[in-house]
């Protein structure tokens, strides 16, 4: 049996004394697009950042093809191949849309496939073109967000992490980089973790979900399946029950598992 | 009124000092930017700097130049080594605790010169004689004239680093965001260290090139921190108001010593008050372009 492009065994993470992830456990496979679902506070940030070693773990493994990469210092991991893109886009701001992008492919030495892949981030992504020559800083909010991603595909990595790329942007932003987001994965064969509270548009780009809260797993399995169910109808497509995010909670706990 | 003779002297004076303290000042900024420690020790990487050169160039017969270069690379694995040693292992730590241990440093780089070389003032032979003829009546010490030109050129040098080169726009990005260059698998921690090799190079030149003014003993590393309030004066984070605010305080302080010889070498300070009070935010303010 092969090993799945990452997984997450029986993790826990600490903020000091305070145990934000609760042995989560997560896999993901190569080509797949697989999403976490969770409201404010529910550890998706942490899980993430546990992944790639801006935190350490206290117990369970993380795995990259079956190699352990848990508790290492964070640019070792992306140079093992996953590029993280962190919530709240952190591009460089005083450096310029293309100096961003080529500080994704930093560890890569091959100039002309780099120049190549910075073309075809301005395919996917056009604005970025006019804006190559700009400091990241005066980018919109949705500029940002499509130079992180970029940032991050320049990398080549085998598994990019987007951390809540739907923060703070309109609806039809969102539309528009979740179709990219699709299309990276379909045409450039990127396998994708995706963190979302936009639980909609992140389960139908998706294959496979997880549900997160306070800081462990709830629910998991195929999008389809999440989306029709009635918790996510109802926690997060907004169906019934409106209520400031991060307060709802799960009615019929005992439905999951 | 002052002859113009002596205001061309002492500006020129002035020039060179504020070029020597541009290049520890340019040090200060570097690492501060990259790691926000403030090396209150950095004045004491030109005094070794100065003595490296000067043992170098016993042990070549007098050769300055590759002395010179060699001086140099060897306070730049100095510091090299203290971030990679003992500052990455302390970051984290309180400010308070970090500012002592800088200021302890200096302590101890002080000690090791006056062991290592004794308490003495010493002399460096470099090929700097003379002087040189500015048209008209107006000369201007080669030694001076030195440091000038080599600010010129370390200054350029260091620009087209940080923009034009991989590692240079990577020390930036690092510098702008720490956790994101991490992400990018920069290797930030190797490139801090960089860092403060590259300022304690240029702290080490500044040291070999202002030897034949100042002389060489343990004391001259205190003109730090008369970089340090040049830094502050042109508004600390921002590498050209570092330089320009040396300039300033390099500038004025041999008018106020031969204006006012009661309160040698305070100028800088007074000036540092000036501003603090008049543009808490330094001379060039960082509103937005916090380029290297
Ligand atoms: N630096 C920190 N120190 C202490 N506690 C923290 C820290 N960062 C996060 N936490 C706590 O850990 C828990 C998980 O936070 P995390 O940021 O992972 O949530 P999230 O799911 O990403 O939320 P959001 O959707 O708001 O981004 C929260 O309860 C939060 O308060
Ligand atoms: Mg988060």
């Amino acid at each position: 049996m092969t090993s799945p492009l990452l997984e997450m065994r029986n993790v826990e993470t600490y903020y000091g004394p305070i145990m934000a992830i609760r042995g989560v456990s997560l896999v993901v496979d190569e080509g797949e697009i697989v999403t976490v679902l969770g409201a404010n506070g529910a550890g998706k940030t942490t899980l993430l950042k546990t992944a790639t070693g801006a935190l350490d773990s206290r117990k369970g493994r993380v795995l990259l093809d079956g190699a352990e990469i848990q508790n290492r210092d964070p640019d070792w991991v992306a140079r093992q191949g996953i590029a993280h893109v962190p919530e709240g886009r952190e591009v460089f701001p005083f450096l310029s849309v293309v100096e961003n992008l080529e500080m994704g492919a930093y560890n890569r030495h091959d100039r002309d496939a780099v120049a190549t892949d910075v073309e075809t981030v301005y395919a996917y992504f056009p604005v970025l073109r006019e804006l190559r020559g700009k400091m990241a800083a005066y980018l919109s909010g949705g500029q940002q967000q499509m130079l992180a991603i970029g940032r991050g595909f320049l990398a080549r990595p085998r598994l990019l992490l987007l951390d809540e790329p739907s923060l703070g942007l309109s609806p039809a932003l969102v539309e528009e980089i979740f179709r990219i987001i699709t299309r990276l994965n379909r045409e450039q064969g990127l396998s994708i973790l995706l963190v979302e509270q936009n639980a909609n548009v992140a389960l139908r780009v998706s294959q496979r979900g997880y549900v997160m809260e306070v800081g462990g797993m709830v629910m998991d399995g195929d999008s389809n399946h999440l989306l029709a169910s009635e918790d996510i109808k109802e926690f997060y497509l907004g169906k019934k029950e409106e209520g400031i995010r991060g307060r709802r909670r799960w009615k019929k706990r005992k439905t999951w598992r | 009124m002052l002859p113009l003779n002596d205001v061309v002297h002492l500006a020129v004076t002035g020039l060179a000092q504020g070029c020597a303290y541009g290049l520890i000042a340019l040090g200060f900024v570097l690492i501060y930017k990259a790691t926000e420690v403030v090396n209150f020790a950095h004045g004491e990487f030109m005094m070794l700097g100065a003595f490296t050169v000067l043992a170098y160039s016993e042990a070549f017969g007098g050769s300055f130049w590759p002395a010179f270069v060699l001086g140099c690379l060897t306070i730049g694995v100095v510091g090299y080594l203290i971030d990679a040693q003992i500052m990455r292992r302390i970051i984290g730590q309180s400010s308070a605790s970090i500012f002592i241990l800088t200021v302890a440093f200096g302590f101890i780089f002080r000690s090791l010169a006056g062991i290592i070389w004794g308490w003495n003032t010493l002399s460096l032979d470099t090929p700097f004689d003379g002087q040189v003829a500015l048209g008209g009546e107006f000369a201007i010490a080669t030694d001076r004239l030195a440091i000038i030109v080599a600010t010129i050129l370390l200054c350029v040098l260091l620009y087209l680093f940080f923009s034009r080169t991989r590692y240079g726009i990577a020390m930036q990005a690092a510098s702008q965001n720490q956790l994101a260059a991490y992400y990018m698998g920069i290797p930030v921690k190797r490139l801090v260290s960089i860092t403060w090799a590259i300022g304690a190079i240029i702290a080490a030149a500044a040291g070999a090139l202002l030897a034949p003014v100042t002389q060489i003993d343990t004391t001259i590393g205190l003109l730090g921190i008369k970089a340090l309030a040049g830094a502050i004066v042109g508004g600390f984070g921002s590498i050209p108001g570092a330089l320009l605010g040396c300039l300033l305080i390099g500038i004025i302080e041999p008018f106020a010593d031969y204006l006012l010889p009661e309160i040698k070498g305070v100028s800088p300070y007074i000036v540092m008050l000036l501003v603090l009070f008049l543009r808490p935010e330094g001379l060039m303010k960082q509103t937005f372009k916090k380029k290297v």
